[in-house]
């Protein structure tokens, strides 16, 4: 069967490098699949995998998402009445949380129990900007992350309520939740899209599901 | 653990290399896409193109370079040189850019950076600063180096932090194409006194010289040109020489 997967275009994000990635995977790989940039909640509940980028402010994210009318119905029937695969990348995985503490006290998706908090500088630069590393949760999934390096960009990160929703931590001063998964929802802070061979391996992974 | 990061810095003119890899049989030496992609291929952190096209015309010939490079290289891209806009921001990130850099029209008008992070973020806002000694302190050049701003260094830098600049590419014009290493003293006092990560760049000649930014500098991240380009070192011996001395890299 052809996949249809929709890259969630609500205004902000480097969509455009999130869609050529999952086009080279595709091709690479031989997978049929079509991969959209929308903003149509219609096609979004059609679509087999939905991947939800972010940049900037949790806060303009979130209205950018409210801003279209039936995007939060299209999103949430998607992935929780349809259960299909869905991925959040950075500011996008934040906005599966409950709250953000960013820019005041904002609502998120809450798709999965968690609060979106401001690393600790403790003397080190921010944002946390870079490759860094990722330890891997003994858990098993559908996405097995390649030990690797990824590249972040970040200053607030994703504090797990339920341990058993953490894939992988990765140490930044304190150690933070890099994945998060929990049945067919997962949601990564780092960007695949830009994490070279292993983070074009997760998006590989991810369109298979 | 967070690793230092090593750039090569492509200067790309009317849309092709003018200084780039010349060791290495790719079918198109000029063209940016196969430069950026043998980089990211052998060990490169991220790519930064720098547009040295003299007209405002052919400065467009960039946006058609990014959006190829983003087709085939996944590892951040900077582009920087001669961006004045928020217009030319957008169009870059648009097309697939992940950071710009901007210089000479941060100088013009700071606003531009506050305007520009405010709007996508300061993660994809890179200031560019060309600093130049003058007796006891460093003094910010403009336009590609040529210019005496006569704007003191350290405090200017501190002003591009508060207006919301993601990252400082910091250059020593003092330095730069002397292959005699970084200017560690401004360096130092400019990692010292941020808490955005810094960019060195400018002076680089051996393997020595990147250990010593990080070491003595304090800085977050490696700019080197023409030691990649001419296969002086490569990014492979860098970084092998870095973990030698227990500096934490991507392999």
């Amino acid at each position: 069967m052809k996949k249809q997967i929709a890259i969630v275009d609500y205004g902000l994000g480097n969509i455009l490098s999130a869609q050529q990635s999952f086009l080279k995977v595709s091709q690479t790989n031989n997978i049929k699949a079509n991969i959209l940039i929308t903003n149509d909640p219609d096609t979004i509940k059609k679509s087999t995998h939905v991947v939800l980028p972010g940049q900037g402010a949790f806060d303009s994210c979130m209205n950018g998402l409210k801003s279209i009318p039936g995007m939060l119905e299209a999103l949430n029937h998607f992935t929780l009445i349809q259960k299909k695969p869905f991925l959040g990348i950075c500011v996008g995985m934040q906005l599966l949380a409950l709250d953000s503490e960013e820019n005041g006290n904002h609502k998120g998706l809450g798709w999965i129990k968690g609060h979106i908090k401001k690393l600790p500088s403790q003397n080190l630069k921010m944002p946390h900007m870079g490759w860094n590393s990722i330890q891997l949760k003994n858990r098993e999934l559908k996405i097995k992350p390649p030990k690797a390096d990824y590249y972040f960009v970040h200053s607030y990160y994703f504090k797990c309520v339920n341990k058993e929703d953490i894939l992988a931590e990765t140490v930044y001063g304190i150690n933070f939740t890099s994945i998060v998964a929990k049945e067919n929802i997962y949601g990564v802070q780092f960007h695949p899209e830009k994490s070279s061979n292993q983070g074009l391996e997760i998006i590989k992974q991810f369109i298979e599901i | 653990m967070l690793k230092t990061r090593i750039i090569p810095c492509l200067d790309v003119k009317n849309g092709r290399v003018v200084k780039g890899i010349n060791f290495v049989d790719l079918v198109d030496a000029g063209d940016p896409v196969q430069q950026a992609k043998y980089y990211s291929e052998n060990g490169a952190d991220e790519i930064c193109f720098l547009d040295i096209s003299a007209s405002i015309e052919n400065r467009d010939t960039i946006i058609t370079v990014v959006k190829k490079t983003a087709e085939q290289v996944f590892i951040p891209l900077t582009v920087g040189g001669g961006i004045n806009s928020l217009k030319n921001i957008r169009d870059l990130l648009k097309a697939g850019a992940d950071k710009v850099s901007i210089n000479t029209a941060a100088i013009k008008d700071p606003e531009i950076v506050k305007k520009s992070s405010d709007f996508y973020g300061s993660q994809c806002i890179v200031v560019a600063v060309d600093v130049k000694r003058s007796g006891d302190k460093w003094l910010v050049y403009s336009h590609g180096g040529t210019k005496n701003t006569g704007i003191e260094a350290l405090g200017w830098l501190e002003k591009l932090e508060n207006f919301g600049a993601g990252e400082i590419l910091l250059t020593s014009m003092d330095k730069d194409g002397t292959k005699s290493g970084f200017d560690l003293e401004i360096l130092s006092k400019a990692t010292k006194i941020l808490n955005i990560p810094v960019i060195a760049s400018g002076g680089v000649g051996s393997k020595e010289h990147f250990y010593e930014g990080v070491i003595n500098g304090g800085a977050s991240a490696l700019l080197a040109a023409s030691v990649f380009h001419f296969n002086e070192i490569s990014i492979k011996d860098v970084k092998n020489f870095l973990i030698s001395k227990n500096i934490k890299v991507r392999i």
